[in-house]
């Protein structure tokens, strides 16, 4: 048999059938919902009379217009309330499990997947969520789709697909003290741009990839989709399936044993061939600091905000003045100048207990600086109440930022955490366009380190050497 | 869903790379549990200008796009966000065709699910199309998707490339799930095969 890559034997393993041009049909083993791609969806399914093919294949819960504040008083935007509600009664009509706003096990979407191990390796799953490509740190396909797609996949269980191509980022070699996985995912996006990966899927390969934690292969994987790409991937090793083991939802038993067999069979093959191949050291990296409008506009901690007079191609040297006008910053002038005035660690990308545990570990007797606002959003409850139990939230608290319930909350600003026009924010969230967090808001994504740090100096400041 | 076959229509220009879907439409009008009705969110921020008010120079506020049915963009145009209520919002200001040098893959995939076309022509043919739709009041141009042609006034053709599985679906308007549902024999097969072989994959998990 011919040498395969991780996404060779995943996709094959799930062709139902194909067209003569090579268009797919693909089993999806899993599907995520929550509240704002699904209600489309499901009424869909109820105009044509359909039902959902494996109800027990699907999980749904709110995380988008949830409010991180206390729950107890309900929601106060009535349009939010409606799309809670509407998803509550979607799943209680066609039998899905939902984990309510009030549930310890709601969080966001990419979270709990993972924590409730719902995310298997070697499975596909999909989400009416950009930030699918989350669940590759397991090896298994995951990406986002529309809402007309999530209505195909409970209707059929199976998508029209075309194959995408494959891409390795190799990335080798030992981080800087305190550089995580985020530092190397905008690191990649800076160096391929937003839409370098377009049409492919990605492998993340290489020894810093390896000595990364499950919770930082999330992180880089959840942000293959800046990159242009679908779908990011590592593959599965010890690492995976000690996270994996002993999950609610994950196999038991004889399951499990026969489950974690096939597991070793998921890497690439030593002579299989990737259609392009990029390579990073992970020394080179320095920690990341996005200065402009999209996540490719990134550069280190230790360098300048760039001229758009030294810019000599036209298309980009226009965006850039764009950007930095948006952004009102002032060409050359020093990242570390750069001050803020709000700071948001939470997200998909960065609200899981490893995160947290290491920004509270950085904010442990500091505080946040004057006039600064910063809050802490945990990925779901569970992971509020473990770091509750080890003491974060004191941490935090002590330190001066907010504690908060689970949610996407700033992230994207659906519920009532929004910037104001003009705010700067330093953020561990995945996307700084124009307006995401707040009409005329100013997003820096950065680790949950920098922001840490950010917070107690008001400005940036390198966490390599920051005491 | 419509079928799209041949296009006569006027352009309307957004001469900007990476658009991205947080642009098309902001994050306050995904409340709705509708399709329809999207309209007035579209590009809602890049409408106004900072006091609020509507910008005259936008495109979309010029009445000479006023009834356009063929957007004409950039780069990695619906780049972020899976967000179907891009093309939806689109798709009820009347865009029918979305022409651009390239699309992100999901905005592109929701495009087709919406009988609306998205059309990749070469970085220097857009760029030549953009300046003359900005020169030339009325710009119209004709798409036709059975020659998978783009044809300027002064008889320019380019062409473009689609899969013929995507082409056939959009140009008879079919339903996806419906052609899908007509495999019924080849989803239990598979799925017999996958009980046996990945059982563990097969357990329901409701409680």
């Amino acid at each position: 048999m011919a040498a395969q890559t991780l996404f060779d034997k995943i996709w094959k393993s799930h062709v139902v059938r194909a067209e003569p041009d090579g268009t797919t049909l693909l089993y999806i083993d899993r599907q995520l919902v929550h509240e704002v791609t699904s209600p489309q969806a499901f009424e869909g399914l109820k105009l044509s009379g359909r039902k959902p093919r494996r109800p027990g294949a699907t999980l749904a819960v709110p995380d988008h217009n949830v409010p991180t504040t206390d729950r107890s008083v309900g929601i106060a935007d009535p349009l939010s309330a409606i799309q809670i509600r509407t998803l509550e009664e979607n799943c209680h009509d066609f039998g899905i499990t939902l984990f309510g706003m009030n549930d310890i096990r709601q969080g966001v979407v990419h979270v709990i997947g993972p924590e409730q191990g719902f995310t298997l390796p070697g499975t596909t799953i999909v989400c009416g969520d950009s930030h699918t490509s989350t669940h590759g740190a397991f090896g298994a396909l995951a990406f986002g789709i529309g809402t007309s797609e999530v209505e195909h996949v409970l209707a059929t269980q199976c998508l029209i697909q075309k194959r995408p191509k494959t891409m390795e980022v190799r990335v080798d070699g030992v981080l800087s003290s305190r550089c995580s996985a985020k530092d190397v995912t905008l690191a990649i996006i800076g160096k391929i741009g937003t839409a370098g990966g377009t049409g492919y899927v990605i492998e993340y390969t290489g020894s810093a990839i390896r000595a990364l934690s499950m919770e930082g292969r999330m992180t880089l994987c959840n942000m293959s989709i800046e990159a242009g790409a679908r779908a990011g991937m590592v593959a599965p090793d010890d690492k995976t399936i000690a996270y994996v083991t002993d999950r609610p939802l994950a196999p038991k038993g004889k399951l499990f044993e026969q489950a974690v067999e096939a597991w070793q069979h998921l890497k690439t093959d030593a002579n299989a061939s990737y259609d392009m191949t990029i390579t990073m050291k992970a020394e080179d990296i320095a920690p990341q600091v996005s200065w402009g409008t999209s996540p490719g506009m990134v550069t280190g901690i230790d360098q300048r905000v760039p001229d758009p007079q030294t810019i000599t191609d036209v298309n980009q040297r226009q965006a850039t003045e764009r950007a930095l006008e948006y952004m009102g910053l002032i060409p050359n002038m020093p990242i570390i100048d750069i001050k803020i005035d709000t700071v948001f660690i939470g997200s998909c990308t960065n609200s899981r207990i490893e995160d947290l545990r290491l920004a509270a570990t950085l904010a442990r007797g500091k505080r946040v600086a004057t006039g600064v606002r910063a809050m802490v959003v945990p990925g779901s409850g569970l992971v509020k109440q473990q770091a509750e139990q080890e003491g974060l939230d004191r941490l935090f608290k002590d330190a001066g930022f907010e504690w908060r319930e689970a949610g996407c909350s700033m992230c994207l600003a659906m519920n009532a955490d929004v910037l104001q026009p003009g705010e700067r924010c330093a953020s561990t969230s995945n996307r700084n366009f124009e307006g995401r967090q707040g009409a005329g808001g100013r997003t820096h994504l950065v680790s949950p380190a920098m922001a840490v740090a950010a917070a107690v100096e008001g400005h940036f400041v390198d966490i390599r050497t920051w005491k | 869903m419509q079928a799209f076959t041949l296009l006569t229509g006027l352009v309307a220009p957004l001469d900007r790379v990476n658009v991205d879907t947080d642009q098309i439409i902001p994050k306050q009008f995904l409340k709705t549990i509708k399709r329809t009705g999207l309209r007035e969110g579209l590009f809602y921020d890049w409408r106004k200008q900072k006091d609020g008010s509507q910008d005259p120079m936008f495109f979309l506020n010029q009445p000479r796009f006023q009834g356009a049915t063929i957007l004409l963009t950039r780069d990695n145009f619906g780049c972020g966000s899976s967000r179907e209520h891009a093309p939806w919002a689109l798709l009820d200001q009347g865009f029918r065709c979305v022409i651009a040098s390239s699309f992100a893959d999901i905005f592109y995939n929701n495009c087709f699910q919406n009988g609306i076309l998205p059309i990749v022509l070469k970085a220097d043919e857009v760029l030549a199309t953009m300046k003359d739709v900005l020169a030339t009041p009325g710009y119209q141009l004709t798409v036709n998707l059975e020659k998978q042609t783009v044809t300027t006034p002064n008889d320019t053709s380019y062409r473009f490339e689609i899969e013929p599985f995507r082409k056939d679906c959009l140009y008879r308007g079919l339903d996806s799930i419906g052609l899908t549902l007509q495999h019924e024999a080849s989803i239990v097969a598979y799925e017999t095969q996958r009980k046996v072989e990945t059982p563990w994959l097969f357990t329901d998990l409701r409680p």
